[in-house]
């Protein structure tokens, strides 16, 4: 009895501690994110009257929006921008960590190398692109002898910003995926070399299988962070750029819809559509998973 | 004999192609950085120069002068590296406090509040952005350092980071601490934070690159150009320069600038440290 007594008090100091510890994140969460979640879902049904201040109008701004053709324009580009940026980019990225994957010397200084542009800021770095990409001067139609307008003509600006997107996360990319690789054992390809597998046989059959999960787990945060490219789109389009509606992405319009026109209900309208799409994604590749990415390695 | 002579060369064949293809890869990472370089020493007529120079006539720093004339550089410089200072600071101290209590004590609703960790983590930060403004504005706490720090205050990612690193750490060492006399706050402070070092470090650096590269926020919740970090800074450049390249190639370089010395110092950190957060 006694006993028990003790623990419990024990017990109860230890849930006191538990609670006062997790305090500031629980409460900053609550402030900081919860209550903007729920303020954001209630904002999308309402009209901004400035300052503010909102006024209910139901579903107003999602028959405005979903009436709206910049608004699909910007849905299908980010969509368009995602199947650009993602399949090349991990496929480019897995091609990297392989080739690090070898007995080579200076790994990590190429390494260092690939890494760079994530350290950067993306503002930066778009500013360097801008200036690569410019139709008159730049240096890739020097090299190209092309003439083509990169980011002002509307069949390429968008193919513009998903170059500096691959270009920025594929050392990011490659680094996780060589983790992977690193952790399949020798002798998986020493059986199948005595079996007389080729190379590419070797790679469908045991490279993709064994590092799946992180393939998996790298497919997942780039879907992710294409659905939700803003900054690069921001530094290399202007509001004057004509190929300004073929290239913005949603969250874009979500920002100029926003804190540029001003109205705050249409703009979260729009970060809510976003926020199902990214979900609808996600869940659809977590279901597909099933069907390619093996766990019991 | 042969066929052993023929494999040793089909062996160095791939070994020289597999330098030949990440020597040329390295380049095309590299280049744009020495564009920069090589841009914004050179005076405007020479960057539209057709064939192109490679190399500027002379070393000129007149686009760095004219960039930080019309950029309060000295300001972004502070401005940053404050609000940087403090959202790591933020993200360590409470972060982990939540992810050692999520992980080593008992108390009730744990599984509910862990919840709203998580709920946080999966959505994009953008769903907050308004209100958070509309919460800084209503402080009055619009173009202030404050203001830049404000939605890093707590990290949902850093608390779910954390709480990994301590369900690594044998409970025993806590009980033993315990034992010792020590309460909840010592054995935790004592001891199990100092064992956490390398995660420490890998949230530091995480959080240090998200916050420098982040745009939409600061544009947003500081509107002088006095109150803006490097890369809102950097952003109303293009619309005063929009055809001077080698005045933006000078300010984009010194606005990455602190950000890459600090890598090239600590490359394996920075390499491991955001790989690791990232990868889990």
């Amino acid at each position: 009895m006694n006993k028990g007594e003790k623990l419990s008090a024990a017990a109860r100091r230890e849930e006191n501690w538990g609670w006062i510890m997790i305090a500031p994140t629980i409460i900053g969460l609550a402030v900081l994110n919860l209550w903007p979640f729920v303020q954001t879902l209630y904002a999308s049904f309402c009209e901004h009257l400035g300052f503010g201040h909102y006024k209910f109008i139901g579903i107003q701004n999602y028959i405005t929006m979903f009436g709206n053709i910049e608004f699909w324009k910007a849905t299908w580009n980010t969509v368009f921008f995602c199947i650009l940026t993602v399949p090349v980019g991990i496929a480019l990225a897995l091609f990297v960590a392989i080739l690090l994957n070898a007995k080579i010397k200076f790994k990590g200084g190429f390494r260092t190398i690939f890494f760079l542009p994530l350290v950067c800021a993306p503002a930066a770095v778009a500013m360097v692109w801008r200036w690569i990409f410019n139709g008159e001067y730049g240096i890739l139609n020097q090299m190209l002898g092309a003439n083509i307008q990169w980011i002002t003509d509307p069949k390429t600006a968008i193919i513009a910003v998903a170059i500096v997107s691959i270009w920025s996360s594929i050392g990011y990319d490659a680094v996780l995926l060589l983790a992977g690789l690193q952790n399949i054992s020798k002798s998986y390809y020493e059986a199948a070399d005595i079996d007389g597998a080729s190379k590419v046989t070797q790679f469908f059959h045991i490279t993709i299988p064994m590092i799946s999960p992180t393939l998996f787990s790298v497919l997942i945060m780039r879907l992710m962070a294409s659905m939700k490219v803003y900054d690069l789109i921001y530094m290399m389009a202007d509001e004057t750029n004509p190929a300004l509606v073929d290239m913005q992405s949603l969250m874009y319009l979500f920002y100029r819809s926003s804190f540029v026109a001003g109205d705050r209900g249409y703009g979260s309208a729009i970060v809510v559509w976003t926020v199902f799409l990214i979900g609808a994604v996600t869940v659809i590749q977590f279901l597909g998973q099933k069907k390619w990415v093996n766990y019991d390695v | 004999m042969k066929s052993t002579a023929s494999l040793e060369r089909s062996r160095r064949i791939t070994t020289i192609i597999t330098y030949a293809v990440l020597i040329l890869g390295a380049v095309i990472m590299i280049f744009p950085f020495v564009w920069m370089i090589l841009t914004s020493s050179k005076t405007v007529p020479e960057s539209m120069q057709i064939p192109p120079t490679i190399f500027p006539a002379q070393l000129i720093l007149d686009n760095f002068k004219d960039a930080i004339a019309s950029l309060p550089f000295g300001r972004l410089y502070i401005n940053t590296a404050l609000m940087v200072f403090w959202r790591v600071v933020c993200a360590i101290a409470f972060s982990s406090m939540a992810g050692y209590a999520f992980a080593k004590l008992h108390f009730r609703g744990k599984n509910l509040l862990f919840a709203i960790v998580l709920v946080q983590m999966s959505l994009p930060s953008q769903i907050f952005i308004i209100p958070q403004y509309q919460m800084v504005a209503k402080l009055g706490m619009a173009n202030t350092i404050f203001a830049l720090v404000f939605p890093g205050i707590v990290s949902a990612f850093g608390t779910f980071f954390l709480r990994q690193t301590y369900m690594g750490i044998p409970t025993e060492i806590g009980e033993a601490a315990f034992l010792d006399g020590c309460n909840q706050w010592q054995t935790f402070y004592k001891i199990m934070f100092p064992l956490t070092g390398t995660s420490v470090a890998a949230l530091t650096i995480f959080t240090a690159v998200f916050a420098y590269g982040d745009l939409m926020w600061p544009l947003v919740v500081n509107s002088d150009l006095d109150m803006m970090t490097l890369s809102s800074g950097l952003s109303t450049l293009k619309g005063q320069f929009s055809t001077n390249f080698p005045v933006l190639m000078a300010g984009s370089l010194l606005a990455m600038l602190p950000m890459v010395i600090l890598y090239l110092i600590f490359q394996r950190q920075f390499v491991e440290g955001i790989a690791g957060t990232g990868g889990k």
